[in-house]
């Protein structure tokens, strides 16, 4: 690993004004991909930022009208292990706990996988299904962007040179919602999605009235399909009604070939995985 | 419960280095630090195949912080090349070298170019990056059949057959009229991928090359005489120049046999002055250390009505990697090795391409071949309507049965494990529901000998210092203590093993081919059996008796009598101490038959398979520690299981693996597998006097083929390659 | 190379002070420069749980943690498992169970594993399995490792109700 500096800064406008000052810093909250990326050569700094010491990025709050606010730089432990999250956005806290495994879970952050901007990133559909939006500061102040917004290619962000994410907000979800993330994985833990699926409903009287669905590892950016939710808006719960949208998915997907899995397969494993996350949600929304 | 001879033999008491090893105590190669002491990092080829027209280190070298850097160059000028035995497998001094820091070639992507040395381990990273080297990328070949093939591109010069560097044929009976008698024939091709051993320490040397002109290197290794014999032919020194201490070793499964980082670490200290520790990154373990070959194999079975098999002939293309050495000898030994069959033909290729050299990896070539044979035996069982593990039975090799590479087998446990499958509450267990899946498999593995050295001086409080040189794995110090404790008639507990340095103790062999519980278990016995020998001696004197037995740890002469402990602590009186030892070179290596039921569940939607329950079985000839003998065989089980189901190295065109890391190479997590259960089977083997059989390594045979055919009972399909992994089971 | 930074820390109880340079890694640290060698490096990129150490109130895998992070945090290696030269429960329960072979693995999997029996006194196999999922062990088949930490669960809070 190359040399660098670091630096805690306790408040966001000194946080800024480093990242005026030395445009090619990197920030850190759990270094889990940062670390990983400076020491095979992937990414370099002259100056790391540690984000962790900024009460702001570490708030992890409800408000029923407000919503979730969760901080940056929260570790994913901490949404695990908390209680509002656990009732009243299940699925989030199971992708706060399928991230890494116990240690990985322990120092990353949704923030940081969000501004990682990996097609793959296991919390980005989800946070595009819930509606969720990131907050961003920067040196013209604070802006606001919808998470289906926010990443533009495979590790690229919307965040100007000067700005870093402060927080995640998730509004409270309608009564009768539920959301489910699912992913599949070769090995039962600690493996990236080959392909991944958020979605959110809203069911009043048997009805659809929203749904929201997103893909991971299926194109360039987390893929939100609008066409697949709107779908389901109007119809009556039903297998069919669930299929079609998984379709509309399946063929909104342009997944290529590595690694991880063929196109061919992950093209098949997106209309599978739409159709049982939206399962799980439909049962939770029945629950709500 | 059976009444047993032994006092200490199948009892599980804690294991000597265990309070070390859960404390953090014990010191491992990466644990060592010396006064001085430097680090090294080396710099790899990112080609799969490529000429090196210009190596230039001077910018590294300049680098504040770096004390040296080292090419090929830097070794020693060629001696007359000769092979270097590793005791499981061989290489020539050429190749090896050539491994270690390439000369005008690179062969793989990973391939060791160039080394430094500097204060730190990251500017020793930042020297590296440094180094300005051309290449002329050349056209690679990766797989078996394409370098096989007319017009592949060549590796080396001057192998038997283009890429070919041996072929092997083994032969018995009459092919043709054994075909002609069967009944139902069924031949299938299969390939398997590239696979690691995945130990969890990466390899690591630290050398120190002193002003008298002897070199110490402390590393992880399976084998210390053997590293120390490789670095000194590496390096053109004599054996007793070089002396290896061998640290703790965090898992080798065969992959810590040859030498990577010894040589380099030596040539590095020479030019410093100081001690280089080298400790590879883990993609420096997946691109440069040597993995088990990939492999093409094709056999052919026919088995008449009554369910004898009546011919067999295999065809088995295995992958050496950059140079000759692809472990296909040991696939073709064993690929028919588990029955009792008249007419047979095995051909076997060792065929260079552009991937790691390869090493052992536990019953080094016998998955790749009993893939093959023990699926098909599963279809013929299939088409014939009997069980799968009656065909097995009615097959069976036995005592006296030869197999087609010549030997003709003392007493082995084939029968006996197949019997043991077969009243097994598992196999006799129904399925747990739809897209479930179970299957059977069984392999051989012939184990091996080498020498062994062991020495035992005796402690007035009647407790014993076992000496010996075998790196330990997992849990031999005890297993060996416990052969000391049950001849001297103590406790596991009054053995205390250290193992020691080349200097130290008498040559010993690797820790691998399932040896060390068997061979040095035998140096133990005999150098016990020396210490009886002196001690009846003692015993003699003090009583003025002419004869004196020992039984039961009782030291006996008439009405005189004394424990082991009691005469121990008159030893000073009756002449001194008493130190017994031994060196053998035993060949009554019994070989031990594994077996495996596995029960799977598919998604038929995602094609993900969930392993759902697992009996493994084994003969170990006597299980002198009954836990870790469990432990072999789940850890073997395990391995295979990973190697079915997920594992490979997965290339690109360019010859690039591009899964490197344990994110994407993908071994099973805890939550993978489930209990693996466990039936040791007992059939003594008569070339040790307590019957001890090596199960270190016949237990990942079985896993392959008893997975492929589990999942054809799921899925109905018969697959053909392995990995065996989602996309695969979907045909997407 | 940038110039060391001094770090104040906790490590098994007692104050610890070390100099670092910003790119090395907590466990470079606690190895290189502290000379607590007991947490081991398998991968460096987090995924095989071999330098599993706590850091304050959660585990962490300290290849992924700068040192320079460490600054006021509490800390517990595998050489602060012990009580003085009394196991630990899980440690005995490793021993008793033959739950290591080669040994490399093992200061990982007790740190990971004594978390786990705070948070879930008496945890299911599967809870065990999911939890333990950032370790690997290359030799066991997991299967006596998860038998010991259910055997020291039962040690450490008695039979479950």
């Amino acid at each position: 690993m190359k040399a660098f500096d670091y630096t805690a800064p306790a408040t966001l406008p000194e946080a800024v004004g480093l990242l005026v000052s030395q445009p090619s810093a990197r920030l850190l909250a759990g270094g889990t991909d940062l670390i990983v990326q400076l020491r095979s050569g992937r990414k370099e700094a002259d100056l790391v930022i540690d984000i962790k010491k900024i009460p702001e990025l570490n708030a992890l709050d409800f408000d029923p009208i407000a919503g979730l606010t969760i901080g940056a730089a929260v570790p994913c432990y901490r949404l695990t292990a908390h209680l509002v999250i656990q009732s009243h956005f299940p699925a989030l806290a199971e992708v706060a706990s399928w991230i890494g495994g116990t240690q990985i879970q322990g120092r990353a952050s949704i923030g940081g996988n969000l501004c990682n901007a990996a097609p793959s990133a296991d919390s980005i559909p989800l946070l595009i299904a819930l509606g969720a939006t990131a907050l961003i500061a920067g040196p013209g102040g604070r802006r606001t962007v919808a998470i289906e917004d926010f990443c533009t290619a495979p590790g690229r962000n919307q965040l100007a040179s000067g700005e870093l994410l402060v927080s995640i907000q998730i509004p409270t979800p309608a009564p009768h919602s539920g959301a489910a993330y699912l992913r599949f994985i070769p090995r039962n833990e600690m493996d990236i999605a080959v392909v991944g699926a958020g979605v959110a409903v809203t069911i009043a009287d048997g009805v659809f009235t929203a749904a929201r669905i997103a893909l991971s590892a299926v194109a360039p950016t987390p893929l939100f399909v609008p066409a697949a939710g709107a779908a389901l808006v109007g119809q009556p719960v039903a297998p069919a009604a669930l299929e079609a949208a998984a379709q509309i998915a399946q063929s909104a997907a342009a997944p290529i070939s590595d690694m991880r899995g063929t196109a061919a397969y992950r093209k098949h494993l997106c209309a599978v995985m739409t159709r049982r996350a939206l399962e799980i949600a439909v049962t939770r929304a029945q629950e709500n | 419960m059976s009444v047993t001879p032994y006092n200490v033999l199948g009892t599980r008491p804690i294991r000597h280095d265990g309070a070390d090893k859960v404390t953090g105590r014990a010191l491992y190669g990466a644990d060592l630090q010396l006064a001085r002491m430097v680090h090294g990092a080396i710099l790899r080829s990112p080609h799969a195949h490529a000429r090196i027209l210009r190596l230039d280190t001077s910018k590294a070298a300049a680098l504040p912080g770096v004390f040296a850097v080292v090419t090929a160059a830097d070794f020693p000028p060629a001696a007359a090349d000769k092979i270097v035995d590793f005791g499981e497998g061989d290489m020539l001094l050429s190749s090896l070298r050539g491994n270690i820091l390439a000369s005008g070639k690179v062969l793989y992507s990973g391939h060791a170019v160039a080394a430094v040395a500097a204060v730190n381990a990251h500017v020793a990273a930042e020297a590296v990056a440094l180094i300005e080297v051309d290449y002329e990328p050349l056209p690679c070949v990766l797989t078996a059949p394409a370098a096989m093939a007319p017009g592949a591109p060549l590796l080396h010069e001057g192998l038997a057959n283009g890429n070919v560097a041996e072929y092997i044929r083994h032969e018995i009976g009459d092919l043709t009229a054994g075909f002609a008698a069967a009944t139902v024939i069924v031949e299938r091709e299969f390939d398997t991928a590239t696979v690691h051993q995945g130990y969890i320490e990466p390899q690591n040397a630290t050398a120190f090359w002193s002003s008298d002109g002897r070199v110490h290197i402390w590393c992880s290794t399976q084998g210390s005489f053997v590293a120390r014999d490789a670095t000194a032919a590496v390096l053109d020194l004599p054996v007793s120049q070089v002396k290896v201490t061998p640290m703790e070793i965090g898992g080798g499964f065969g992959g810590k046999i040859n030498v990577y980082l010894e040589p380099v670490a030596a040539l590095l200290s020479k030019k410093s002055g100081r001690p280089v520790k080298i400790v590879m990154s883990r993609r420096d373990v997946f691109t440069g250390t040597g993995p088990t070959p990939g492999s093409r194999v094709r056999v052919k079975i026919g088995v008449d009505t009554a369910g004898k098999i009546t011919a067999a002939q295999a065809w088995l293309a295995y992958e050496a990697g950059a140079y000759p050495g692809a472990m296909v000898g040991p696939g073709a030994m064993t690929v028919f090795a588990c029955y009792d069959i008249e007419n047979v033909l095995i051909e076997g290729f060792d065929v260079v391409v552009n991937k790691p050299s390869t090493a052992a990896y536990r019953a080094p070539g016998a998955p790749n071949a009993a893939l093959a044979t023990e699926t098909i035996l599963d279809e013929i069982a299939e088409k014939l309507g009997i069980d799968p593990l009656e065909l097995r039975l009615r097959n069976a090799a036995k005592e006296g049965t030869r197999r087609a590479d010549g030997p003709r087998y003392k007493r082995i446990g084939c029968v006996e494990v197949i019997e043991a499958m077969h009243a097994s509450a598992h196999y006799n267990a129904p399925l747990p529901g739809p897209h479930c899946g179970r299957g059977v498999a069984i392999g051989y593995w012939f184990n091996i000998g080498l020498p062994s050295s062991a020495t035992l001086s005796v402690n007035a409080d009647g407790t014993v210092n076992l000496i010996e040189g075998s790196t330990d794995i997992g849990g031999s110090r005890t297993s060996l203590s416990m052969q000391a404790a049950e001849v001297l008639g103590i406790r596991a507990e009054d053995v205390h093993p250290t193992i020691v340095d080349t200097d130290s103790v008498g040559y010993t062999g690797v820790t691998g081919g399932s040896r060390t519980t068997f061979a040095t278990g035998l140096a133990v016995y005999e150098a016990a059996q020396d210490v009886v020998t002196q001690m009846k001696a003692r015993a003699a004197t003090l009583w003025t008796a002419e004869e004196v037995d020992f039984s039961g740890g009782i030291f006996s002469s008439g009405p005189n009598t004394l424990t082991f402990a009691q005469l121990a602590a008159q030893l000073g009186a009756t002449g001194g101490p008493v130190v017994g030892s031994a060196a053998v070179n035993p060949r009554g290596a019994g070989g031990s038959v594994a077996g495996l039921i596995i029960d799977l569940k598919v998604d038929p939607e995602t094609g993900k398979t969930d392993v759902l329950r697992v009996t493994s079985v084994q003969d170990a000839g006597k299980a002198i520690h009954p836990a870790y003998v469990e432990g072999q065989m789940q850890g073997g089980t395990a391995q295979g299981i990973g190697w079915a189901l997920n594992e490979e190295y997965f290339m690109d065109a360019s010859g690039d693996m591009r899964n490197s890391s344990y994110l994407d190479y993908r071994m099973p997590t805890a939550l993978d597998l489930p209990m693996i259960d466990t039936i040791i089977v007992e059939v003594p083997n008569p070339g040790h006097p307590f019957g001890v059989r090596g199960v270190g390594e016949a237990n990942i045979i079985p896993p392959l083929p008893a997975v492929a055919n589990a999942l054809y009972r799921a899925i109905g399909r018969r697959l053909n390659s392995v990995p065996m992994n989602p996309a695969t089971i979907l045909n997407l | 190379m940038a110039p060391k930074v001094q770090v104040q820390t906790t490590i098994n109880n007692e104050p610890v002070q070390f100099l670092c340079e910003p790119r090395q890694s907590l466990l470079e640290c606690l190895r290189d420069v502290v000379g607590l060698t007991g947490t081991k490096e398998g991968c460096g990129d987090g995924n095989c749980g071999s330098c599993t150490i706590k850091l304050g109130d959660r585990i962490v895998t300290s290849c992924l943690v700068l040192g320079v992070e460490a600054e006021g945090e509490t800390i517990t290696t595998i050489e602060g498992l012990a009580h003085g030269n009394t196991l630990h429960p899980l440690q005995k329960a490793f021993l008793e169970h033959a739950a290591l072979q080669c040994g490399i693995c093992t200061p990982g999997f007790l740190i990971a594993a004594d978390a786990l029996l705070q948070k879930h006194p008496h945890p299911t196999e599967d809870q065990t399995r999911f939890w333990l999922s950032n370790n690997l062990c290359r030799c066991t088949g997991y299967d006596k490792i998860i038998r010991a930490v259910q055997a020291a669960a039962v040690e450490i809070h008695g039979a479950p109700q």
